[in-house]
């Protein structure tokens, strides 16, 4: 996809024409014709769309359809300083067997970690066909050279990661160097390919720093065009993280994008999503802005560490009808 | 459907407490009306939901005399901070009944609770308390140092916003010291009775506000009664036609609020993915059922087929039902009447050569419920494109340059509202200035605020209501 052209399969009426609607330039002034040829967002339209969204109502057999979803989505994420083995062991546990007394109850779909526990994890997660996702690229801010990112991405993939979690570079973007931001995504999946592995990417737009909308748009699919098998909206880092307008102009972006490439791309909202009421917006505006085909584990995920529990709590109160307090579930 | 079916989530009907019939309001409280009764249904399940009472021309005299009484002797003299409490104390009941007046509303009207919840209830409030602020601040509204109240207005009302109509009408006139006799329509009185309800509950003074239920009779007795010094309509061009030669000749002031076809401009650079949603808002909120509904949609050549698509894709999330429910998007067609128009009005535009399209959607057995329907190919001339139609059917044309949008937007006997979307800020200046419409609404489509005035151009009727303008239509300048 990306190397010194862009090929672009585009719509002209009904019939599709594949090749050379559009063969741009990869440099910045290419880039950026193209992505500011984006439709525009008005920031006030779409925050209320994605409030009206919020306004669904979704009671009894539907929510407990949304809960498990929203469980077997979860990349049960622990990015601190002061993680040990053992805290990342104990959430593995956690992640393959959230209630070990029910049987079936989902597991979550990764477990993500730091690129130094990849091993730890991927050993406690064996055989459980879940996930291990490791953040690279000098995260959470991305401020190194390109060489250390790749070794960092090389580092995870090797020691195991099925997926990678980077972070673009938002210095780059901001000033409109285009071409740099999308020649290290494509480096980066080129090193996610390291020893014959094939880990899949998610690049972390950072879109609490974007500061507009017309950027998210624009980040998220300079990320798409660069090979991008996920995108995602934050770090957890820095505030805000993921809110619901943001991932509602992701999904319409990857919806746009799939109808224009053919190729489907997954988005990952990541921080601040906390509570099960919350994640159950997330799911209605995935399924009434990309479509149905998004609402699976493979091209949906919450990056998130508590929300795990307010699920598990909201499924015993719906199948008992009792709330049981946060003391009835395990802190990490 | 796909993988996440929503389950009914059904707004409770128990904060309701329906009588099995309703009196007149008249004199603070409520009593029998002289002409019988007539039944107000429930146009999403066709049950009788209440009788309610049918006043005749006696009753009318009676009400406009209790309202000039009220007038003389006690709201014309009451200093404006006094009439501000009771109007402040009347908005903070509606936000305290909110629940059960949007739920009423939905009943008798079939609009989705989630549109009577977020939208008809939380502006009528906004309206009550926006003119209560204005009570004893009137002669600092720039039409002159002491402007004096008219006298008893006499209110007419749709079905389309019952509750909304009501305090759009009502709050300023009490604001400015006017007391009300006001006719709610006849399919949707039950709010308005409530209404009633809040006024005692508020201690308002007796004949302030007098509630007469009927139908096009009463409402023509409303008008005419020589003790009436002031109308205010919103309704049909039709019968706004008519209350205008009803009045002509006598020293009443009149404003009316009549009918619209706005058209609805999307220019290439428009922000397309809020367009659409502007343009579901504009045409599928409250079944259409809006005069300045954007009936028309005006799209630049170039983005045309791609609006039409998104369009057509955002359209099948659109879940037609039962108003009751929390996820309902589209709710009943307010009665058989209008129905049968709708599908007239539809037929005629596939009959005259433009493309239907609805999304696949089960409607209800029972009921009235039309599918959401935009039809493509439409023509300036088709009746579709100039005829209001007041449901859910949306017309498509297109344009190709920014002259011939102004052009095909104002060729309309109506002129009640526009749309304009488009990025570029110094367009929408130069076109809100082109169109020959009350309202323009760039990058956002029926919008509503009690600071904003509203009213029309042409067949759209004289006078507005809202906002400051809107307190002229009940003061003597």
């Amino acid at each position: 996809m990306i190397g010194k052209t862009c090929h672009f399969t585009g719509k002209s009426g009904t019939t599709t024409v594949v090749g050379v609607t559009a063969q741009l330039a990869l440099d910045d002034a290419g880039l950026r014709r193209l992505l500011h040829g984006l439709p525009p967002v008005d920031q006030v339209g779409a925050d209320a769309r994605a409030a009206r969204l919020g306004t669904r109502s979704i009671k009894t057999t539907a929510k407990a359809e949304a809960l498990d979803l929203a469980v077997r989505m979860v990349d049960l994420t622990t990015l601190e300083g002061a993680d040990t083995p053992g805290k990342v062991r104990a959430l593995c546990a956690k992640g393959a067997h959230p209630e070990p007394d029910q049987p079936e109850c989902p597991s979550v779909a990764a477990i993500c970690v730091y690129g130094d526990m990849v091993a730890t994890a991927k050993a406690a997660l064996a055989g459980t066909g879940i996930k291990v996702a490791s953040v690279a690229t000098a995260f959470p801010s991305g401020r190194a050279p390109l060489a250390v990112k790749l070794a960092d991405t090389a580092a995870a993939v090797e020691a195991g990661a099925d997926e990678i979690d980077m972070v673009i570079d938002r210095g780059a973007f901001l000033s409109g160097r285009y071409g740099a931001v999308a020649e290290e995504i494509a480096a980066v999946k080129q090193a996610c390919r390291t020893g014959g592995h094939d880990a899949h990417l998610k690049v972390i737009l950072e879109t609490g720093e974007l500061a507009t909308y017309d950027n998210v748009k624009r980040a998220s699919w300079l990320a798409m065009l660069s090979g991008a098998d996920f995108i995602k909206t934050s770090t957890g880092k820095v505030s805000p993280a993921a809110t619901l307008p943001v991932t509602l102009l992701m999904l319409e972006s990857v919806r746009d994008f799939r109808a224009q490439t053919g190729r489907q791309v997954g988005v990952k909202p990541a921080g601040g999503i906390r509570t099960a009421k919350d994640a159950i917006k997330y799911l209605v505006t995935v399924n009434e802005t990309a479509g149905p085909d998004w609402l699976s584990p493979d091209w949906f995920r919450f990056g998130a560490s508590s929300l795990l529990n307010d699920l598990l709590l909201q499924r015993r109160k719906l199948a008992t009808g009792v709330y049981s307090g946060p003391d009835y579930v395990t802190v990490d | 459907m796909g993988l996440f079916d929503y389950a009914p989530a059904p707004e409770s009907r128990s904060v309701v407490d329906l009588k099995p019939s309703y009196g007149l309001f008249v004199d603070g409280e409520f009593v029998d009306g002289s002409a019988g009764a007539f039944k107000s249904v429930n146009p999403a399940t066709e049950e009788v939901l209440a009788e309610v009472a049918m006043a005749d021309a006696a009753d009318v005299d009676r009400a406009v005399a209790v309202a000039r009484r009220a007038y003389d002797e006690v709201w014309s003299r009451m200093p404006g901070n006094e009439r501000a409490k009771y109007i402040f104390r009347i908005a903070r009941i509606i936000q305290e009944r909110a629940r059960e007046l949007a739920v009423l509303e939905s009943l008798d009207n079939g609009k989705p609770i989630r549109e009577s919840r977020d939208v008809d209830i939380p502006l009528a409030a906004a309206h009550f308390f926006y003119y209560a602020g204005w009570a004893d601040k009137l002669g600092h509204a720039n039409l002159g140092p002491d402007p004096r109240p008219l006298g008893v207005a006499g209110q007419v009302i749709p079905w389309n916003f019952p509750l909304l109509m009501l305090a759009w009408k009502v709050a300023p006139a009490l604001a400015c010291g006017n007391t009300v006799v006001l006719k709610p329509a006849e399919t949707t009185p039950l709010t308005a009775l409530l209404f009633a309800e809040i006024c005692q509950q508020a201690d308002l003074p007796p004949g302030v506000v007098n509630i007469l239920t009927g139908a096009g009779a009463t409402g023509a007795a409303v008008v005419g009664h020589p003790g009436v010094d002031k109308v205010a309509f919103t309704g049909s061009t039709e019968v706004g036609r008519m209350i205008a030669k009803q009045v002509a000749g006598t020293s009443k002031k009149v404003t009316l609020e009549l009918g619209g076809k706005a058209a609805n401009l999307v220019f290439e650079d428009a922000p397309l993915e809020q367009a659409i949603e502007g343009i579901v808002d504009g045409i599928f909120f409250n079944q259409g059922h809006v005069c300045c509904a954007g009936s028309r949609l005006l799209v630049q050549e170039s983005v045309a087929e791609e609006v039409v698509d998104r369009l057509r894709e955002r359209m099948k999330t659109l879940r037609v039902g039962d108003p009751l429910d929390k996820n309902t998007d589209i709710g009943a067609i307010n009665s058989a009447e209008q129905l049968a128009k709708i599908r007239t009005l539809t037929e005629a535009g596939e009959a005259e050569g433009a493309t239907r399209w609805s999304p696949p959607c089960e409607l209800p057995e029972r009921g009235f419920f039309f599918a959401p329907t935009i039809f493509t190919g439409v023509s300036q001339a088709h009746r579709i494109a100039h005829e209001e139609i007041f449901g859910p059917v949306l017309s498509v044309l297109t344009f190709r340059t920014p002259a011939e949008a102004v052009e095909k937007a104002n060729n309309t006997a109506y002129g009640l509202s526009a749309g304009v979307w488009t990025d570029k800020g110094s367009r929408i200046l130069w076109l809100a200035k082109q169109m020959r419409a009350g309202v323009v609404w760039a990058n956002t489509f029926n919008r509503f605020d009690p600071t904003s005035p509203f009213g029309g151009y042409k067949e759209s009727g004289y006078g507005r209501e809202g906002g400051r303008h809107g307190l002229e239509a009940y003061l003597d300048v």
